[in-house]
């Protein structure tokens, strides 16, 4: 028979939404699917994805925050009278972030009924290529037919589940984000704020992907005055330029994140006090150690959110070793009117721009006579750790290998920003380099 | 005086033809009139060339008795100060929102005026140091004295304490700037304050009537505003003139929005004072510039910021022959920065139809030095130089002004693309949502090239540099369009 749909988007997040918008705009009949299984620890949000909800923007308002922590003591400085101490309260933060990100979720769901998207908050599966079952949070079942499907369903954080405790008393990106005071309403959520003076989280990173959010988080948490340590197995920011990197963390170290450097832990166990003990290796003394937290949060990479959609059925191919969903350069799968944006498409870059350009970029050429591909080449990035990175383009050791040492020259400068004078703050890794 | 030139095309002769240079008794091979950003840059890059250099810097007291030290306009009374005391302000913002994300500390903040003053003179104390140091290590020989012409390739050094020499050069280069404007009013250097005083004022300034609406004015008014000070402009006419109009007005109501009060279409005519005292107390009185309309107010300091003058009348220029435009006092040039004598060149503020900015100085300075010396032949792009307004809502600029642009190209072949954007950052303090502003004029017929780049809102100029690079390598809108974001950020509007 006919499908019912032009176009069905499973994930309404940067990539799916933007997709969907784009064409309803060449009057075609689209629907968004959109459902958030809730984290281990049971938490969830609405509409919007992971950028809206758990990522770019909670994280990049929380990064303001412990910026103007730092703004108040540069303040004294510039003569402000400001009465010691002075401390943070993070449910305010949290409450203020939080109204904001549903502020967006409501935004998304108007936008969509203004451009006439129909929109489902259901969990999609493939019956065949041209079908979708969505199923709700109550278990009614919805059958969808499109002529086109496209699959923007992202990624979720991993877990390291071998680690005995780390699935149970862990929390990820996806809980810290939404963490409030009362311990009630989120059971086996450990709270940073908890006995400030002792308010210590551990972050492990396994830094294969997503190290920036865990060098992010560490850093706003240390801003926000938590006492912050980062565990990571190798080296920091896998992917990015080495020596940038480590200006990164350097600065970290001296703003008072602590960092353990080739340590990987090996359990994690609750106390009495309701702390968590954890143990690790640390592999360059070749020795146990361990210590206790209030939380404990891991930030190993993030998984495609692939499992329950049943791609094996419609023969839709993922890559064997990420499990991301291989795509050509026009977004499309293995399987025809099948096609793929954001960071669950293998090989492109986990940035909600590229997702949203890609995504309208697809819907034009379904639905607009557009042949215009999207280009990955300098997508230009940045790393909102306390002492920010913007980058383009190659990492030092790329070029070399690409070019070859002597095809490369170098620039280079440190610099002290002006304001960084009067407040008598350390520019030492302030660097830029072409 | 008409030796002089011969002399040099001699020379140059005897250069061209591959003989070295006929030696001259000149004490120096290049001596600078002005230690500012324009003469320091061009003293140290002919220094590397391994040329025998002075520099003369003086600065002649302000009518309230204020002087600084060496690094000119810029490091001692402009861009340094005032973008620390800029950013002071912008803190005292930051202690506003910082409550909404949850930081808690007493209601009451209030700010001293002398512990930021100090700071910022201790920082600028550090400057004039590093840049005597920086000469010396360099072997420019500086002298803090009021450098004249007397005569051909000579100039007479005259220090504070009223010893003269006399001093000879092959090239001379002038890089004296200019000082900030007085009304002429009954008053005016009595009682008034400028730029010149503001940065190392030993007392806070209170309730301030700030005169003029140019850049200075602005920015100025907004910080002292910014700091918790009343603040009031007037304003003779339009706002930032020169600066694209649609943006200026906005800038406008932003200030006024937030405090500023704005007197429009009115100057002074009299300041007369109350009561004497740190500050005191000033009475202005001011005439409507559409009728006859006289108001009166009392404030504790006026700052005047109408203007400056190129300090170029009494350096004995008529002596040497350097032509300048009578009505301005600037210096005409040729694109290689040479004034009508051959031997001496000019940079920085003084230069007629440049802009008067602290890159633009440096950069000149270099490059001059550089064809000079160096052989090269690279001159100095006056096109597409980016600058910014460090307004409380600052303002980023590089290329053309709307009214400027349709001007040039005609309103037909040219497209405005633009938009309003929230920054992130402000939403959870609830800031406003409808300020920020961006806007990009292309050139319809040249493949819809980005001819003048705006954007009003937090970080203008950390923006703008990027923007000016691409202008500079033609780009076009298609090119920005197809440009990914960085999310989430202002910029990627």
């Amino acid at each position: 028979g006919k499908n019912e749909y032009d176009l069905l988007v499973i994930g309404g997040g940067s990539g799916g939404l933007a997709c969907a918008k784009e064409a309803a705009q060449f009057g075609r009949k689209v629907a968004v699917l959109d459902y958030v299984e809730p984290s281990p620890q049971g938490t969830k949000w609405g509409l919007g994805g992971t950028c809206v909800n758990v990522g770019c923007i909670p994280k990049k308002l929380m990064h303001q925050a412990a910026l103007l922590g730092s703004a108040l003591k540069d303040a004294q400085h510039y003569g402000w009278n400001i009465a010691q101490p002075v401390h943070h309260t993070w449910s305010v933060m949290a409450q203020a972030v939080q109204n904001y990100v549903k502020s967006l979720n409501w935004g998304h769901r108007v936008q969509l009924q203004d451009k006439k998207v129909k929109y489902f908050n259901m969990k999609g599966s493939f019956s065949d290529p041209h079908t979708v079952r969505g199923l709700t949070k109550a278990g009614k079942e919805t059958v969808v037919t499109a002529e086109n499907i496209v699959i923007a369903t992202g990624g979720r954080p991993k877990y390291l589940t071998h680690i005995a405790g780390a699935l149970e008393y862990g929390i990820t990106s996806d809980d810290l984000f939404w963490l409030k005071e009362s311990p009630g309403k989120t059971p086996l959520v450990y709270y940073p704020f908890i006995l400030h003076l002792y308010g210590i989280i551990a972050y492990i990173s396994l830094t294969d992907a997503s190290p920036d959010v865990s060098l992010e988080c560490a850093g706003f948490l240390t801003g926000l005055g938590l006492d912050t340590t980062v565990m990571m197995r190798s080296i920091p920011l896998r992917g990015f330029d080495q020596q940038m990197a480590s200006l990164v963390t350097e600065h970290m170290e001296s703003y008072g994140t602590k960092i353990l450097k080739k340590c990987f832990p090996t359990k994690v166990e609750k106390l009495e006090s309701n702390r968590l003990q954890v143990t690790w290796k640390n592999t360059d003394l070749g020795m146990e150690e361990t210590d206790s937290f209030n939380t404990v949060m891991w930030a190993v990479g993030r998984a495609p959110d692939t499992e329950t959609l049943n791609l094996e059925t419609v023969g839709v191919k993922t890559n064997s070793e990420t499990g991301k969903i291989i795509v050509d350069a026009s977004e499309a799968t293995s399987v025809p009117h099948i096609f793929a944006v954001g960071d669950i498409t293998e090989g492109r870059p986990e940035l909600t721009p590229t997702a949203i350009a890609a995504g309208k970029l697809l819907a034009r050429r379904l639905f607009g006579q557009s042949s215009e591909l999207m280009d990955y080449e300098n997508v230009p990035t940045t790393v909102f750790t306390p002492l920010e990175y913007g980058c383009v383009g190659l990492s030092e050791e790329a070029a070399v290998q690409c070019y070859g040492s002597d095809n490369v020259e170098v620039y280079h400068a440190c610099y002290k920003p002006l304001e960084f004078t009067v407040a008598e703050r350390d520019a030492t890794q302030c660097y830029i380099k072409v | 005086s008409v030796q002089a030139p011969k002399e040099d095309k001699l020379q140059k002769l005897l250069e061209m033809n591959g003989h070295t240079s006929v030696p001259h008794s000149y004490d120096y091979d290049l001596i600078v009139i002005g230690g500012g950003s324009g003469g320091l840059a061009a003293a140290k890059e002919a220094a590397k060339y391994e040329k025998k250099v002075m520099v003369l810097d003086f600065v002649m007291p302000t009518p309230l008795g204020n002087s600084w030290g060496l690094g000119g306009t810029c490091v001692n009374v402009g861009c340094i100060p005032k973008k620390l005391m800029h950013q002071a302000a912008l803190l005292g913002q930051a202690l506003q929102d910082s409550r909404k994300y949850g930081w808690q500390f007493t209601e009451q903040v209030k700010h001293n005026w002398m512990t930021m003053t100090e700071s910022v003179q201790n920082y600028i104390g550090s400057l004039n140091w590093g840049y005597r140091v920086s000469l010396r290590e360099k072997n420019v020989t500086y002298e803090n004295a009021y450098g004249e012409f007397v005569g051909p390739h000579t100039v007479k050094a005259r220090n504070k304490r009223g010893a003269e020499k006399l001093y000879t050069a092959e090239r001379f280069l002038i890089a004296t700037g200019e000082r900030p404007r007085y009304l002429g009013i009954p008053g005016d250097k009595e009682y008034c304050i400028s730029s010149d005083d503001l940065f190392s004022l030993p007392y806070c300034p209170g309730k301030t009537l700030v005169v003029g609406a140019s850049y200075v004015a602005l920015e100025c008014a907004g910080l002292l505003a910014g700091l918790g000070l009343h603040v009031t402009v007037m304003v003779r006419s339009i706002l930032l003139r020169g600066f694209d109009q649609d943006i200026a007005n906005k800038i406008g109501e932003y200030m006024e929005e937030h405090g500023i009060s704005f007197i429009r279409e009115f100057v002074p005519i009299k300041v007369e004072q109350i009561e004497k005292g740190t500050p005191g107390r000033l009475k202005v009185t001011a005439r409507s510039t559409t009728g006859n309309q006289i108001i009166e107010g009392e404030y504790n300091t006026v700052l005047l910021a109408i203007g400056r003058d190129a300090c170029t009348r009494k350096i004995g220029l008529d002596k040497v022959g350097v032509k300048i435009n009578e009505k301005t006092g600037k210096i005409p040039v040729n694109d290689e920065e040479q004034t009508n004598v051959p031997y001496i060149y000019a940079v920085g503020d003084i230069l007629q139809d440049k802009l008067e900015l602290t890159p633009v100085a440096i950069q000149a300075g270099r490059l001059l030095v550089q064809r000079l010396y160096g052989g090269a032949t690279n001159k100095c792009d006056y096109v597409n130089v980016p600058t910014t307004v460090f307004t409380p809502l600052e303002y980023g600029a590089c290329g053309y002004s709307e009214e400027t642009a349709v001007e040039k190209f005609g309103e037909e072949n040219i497209e405005v693309y633009h938009s309003h954007f929230w920054p992130l950052e402000w939403t959870v303090p609830s800031r406003d949502n409808n300020k920020c502003y961006a806007k990009i004029i292309c050139n319809i017929r040249d493949n819809e090239r980005v001819i003048g780049f705006h954007v009003l809102g937090p970080s203008a100029g950390e923006i703008t540099q990027g923007f000016a690079a691409a202008m500079k390598c033609g780009l076009t809108k298609e090119q920005l369009d197809s440009t990914i974001g960085i999310h989430p950020v202002c910029a990627e509007v």
